[in-house]
């Protein structure tokens, strides 16, 4: 008992994509929000099946872009018409045509930028670990094997309904993922003598 | 409008085709009333009106071409739609005849010998504008655009009598040269047909603009014609939202790569400055043509790009369709603003005929555009892909 207590979260096996998809979809509907699936290979329709929202990334790039925009003609009106104003063919000081590749590439590079990273905020990346990681058997899923993980962080998680919950659905092997504490505790005790 | 939703077939079409002779021919007949009265007037909107509807084609030839290149999947369902538009370009051809034969002086100034006498420039550009030379080269274009239709649509007819091998890779065999046959007749007889009017100005980029205009009005027309066959409950399963959401799609990225290629062809020469280069800019800032030119950049890119930049309005059917109208309608504003300068300097004034040829050789166009989409399956029943095409759904 004490040890489940400790669990950070529990795994569950499933026979192959198509149950995959029906338990996922079973345990958004009982209301869990932090829990994953786990698959060798792309799953169609297993976003909608998680109840997985369209990604607001698309905001973040658009934010990117806007930046970018401002950021070039902002630089390019205080390098030629303030800071350093030099006459080039005639043209006048603020010449926006002569502005705009400039500012086209800014926007591309803030975009991509807002992509990369605002990809990896959301994700919450990089990440040096991961509660998954205290399973064995979850090195399976990039072999033969699909799981579902819940997080204890969900509130809606209690290490045995839950459990419970997932046998009933069809999950195999269902096992908590529970940190090593005799690790810990062997540190522990280094660290005092 | 009835189909056999067995067959694919479209088993009677209806009022439609009575109703597109119809305005057809009355447009045809009220531009030749306004032939008589202006004949100089006649041929700028009949020209404007003819480019515009070769676009029409041309855009759907490249479409053909480019699904077969890729290896398309989404777009198998919409595929018999662009090759009907394709094998409806040769038709395009009689509707060129009264140019050549009889516009070609009303419309060009190199076709004058007086003026070429005159003119050292257009005495060293005599060996290649020049009218026999001219008609030579329309007729080259046409005949290239009618063989890739013909091979191409042929191909696709065979593919849905029965399953063979090999037929994909034949129609890809055909698109990879015809690609290459597509860009240079295309940039030549843009060169030809607009860029020609003024005879001392020339951009080499001039045959992408077209171009960049000829794909977003094919994939306009093909989105309005869609919808118009679900209105009538045709095709209603197997063209989702997720099709309407590539087209979209493809029409932001193509409402982006004209102003790419827009602003390209403005930039040089209004950073090399060279009178004889500006002159062409400076016909189309002058009076009210300003007006049109600000209003080609706002409407022909800022608007759309701003309306189609994000997913929801591409899978609204109902906002892709204010957009196909509105594509169109500036593809039209912004071949007006190719040619006509030609005939109203410093000043545009729309004529009634304008209007009148549009309706006529459009009319003509979608009336024979019909008859062939109503000639086969109205997809390609026997594509390895379709089922794939039917059930695609964008990430």
């Amino acid at each position: 008992m004490s040890s489940t207590n400790k669990a950070v979260g529990i795994l569950a096996e499933f026979e192959n994509p198509s149950e995959l998809l029906k338990a996922a979809a079973k345990i958004r509907d009982a209301g869990y929000k932090k829990f994953d699936c786990h698959t060798p290979f792309p799953v169609h329709g297993l976003d909608a099946a998680m109840g997985i929202k369209h990604s607001k990334l698309g905001w973040i790039v658009l934010c990117g872009g806007i930046t970018g925009f401002l950021v070039a003609i902002t630089m390019q009106w205080w390098m030629s018409a303030v800071d350093y104003r030099v006459v080039v063919s005639g043209k006048p000081l603020f010449s926006f045509q002569a502005f705009v590749p400039i500012t086209f590439e800014l926007t591309i590079l803030f975009s991509a930028f807002a992509t990369v990273f605002g990809m990896l905020a959301l994700n919450v990346l990089p990440q040096f670990h991961h509660p998954i990681f205290y399973s064995d058997s979850i090195a399976r899923a990039t072999d033969d094997a699909f799981f579902l993980s819940i997080s204890a962080g969900d509130p809606r998680f209690r290490a045995d309904e839950t459990r419970t919950l997932l046998e009933s659905i069809g999950g195999c092997n269902v096992e908590y993922l529970i940190p090593p504490a005799s690790a810990a505790d062997n540190e522990q005790e280094d660290q005092h003598s | 409008m009835k189909w056999d939703k067995s067959t694919y077939r479209i088993q009677d079409t209806g009022i439609y085709g009575k109703l597109l002779l119809a305005v057809g021919i009355a447009g045809l007949a009220a531009s030749a009333v306004g032939f008589n009265a202006d004949s100089k007037q006649f041929y700028h909107s009949y020209l404007t009106a003819y480019v515009f509807w070769t676009s029409v084609g041309l855009g759907a030839l490249f479409f053909t071409m480019v699904h077969h290149l890729v290896d398309a999947t989404w777009s198998v369902v919409v595929r018999r739609l662009s090759e009907c538009l394709m094998v409806t370009l040769p038709v395009m051809f009689i509707f060129l005849l009264p140019i050549v034969g009889h516009g070609i002086h009303d419309l060009y100034h190199w076709s004058h010998a007086d003026a070429v006498a005159h003119d050292v420039l257009l005495q060293h550009k005599a060996p290649w504008l020049n009218t026999g030379m001219f008609i030579g080269r329309s007729v080259i274009y046409f005949v290239c655009w009618t063989v890739i239709g013909a091979v191409l649509y042929k191909t696709s007819l065979r593919q849905d009598q029965k399953h063979e091998e090999g037929l994909l890779g034949r129609m890809r065999m055909v698109s990879g040269p015809g690609m290459v046959i597509f860009a240079l007749t295309l940039t030549f007889s843009a060169f030809d047909w607009m860029m020609s009017l003024d005879p001392h100005w020339y951009s080499t980029i001039f045959g992408v603009y077209f171009f960049a205009g000829s794909l977003l009005s094919a994939l306009a027309f093909m989105t309005l014609w869609i919808v118009f066959l679900q209105s009538n409950q045709i095709l209603t399963d197997e063209i989702t939202v997720e099709h309407f959401h590539d087209l979209g799609k493809l029409i932001f990225a193509f409402t982006v790569f004209w102003t790419y290629i827009a602003f390209s062809q403005y930039f040089l020469i209004w950073y090399g400055n060279i009178p004889e280069e500006t002159v062409w800019y400076l016909h189309r800032w002058e009076g009210n043509w300003k007006t049109i030119s600000l209003l080609l950049v706002f409407a022909h890119f800022v608007i759309p790009f701003a309306v189609l930049l994000s997913r929801v309005p591409k899978r609204s059917v109902r906002m892709m369709t204010i957009m196909s109208i509105w594509m169109l309608a500036v593809h039209w504003i912004d071949l007006y603003w190719l040619i006509s300068p030609n005939l109203h300097k410093h000043h545009f004034h729309f004529s009634w005929m304008d209007a009148a040829t549009f309706v006529g050789i459009g009319g003509i166009f979608i009336f024979c555009f019909l008859k062939r989409f109503a000639a086969q399956p109205i997809i390609p029943v026997n594509d390895p892909k379709l089922r794939e095409s039917i059930h695609f759904v964008n990430i």
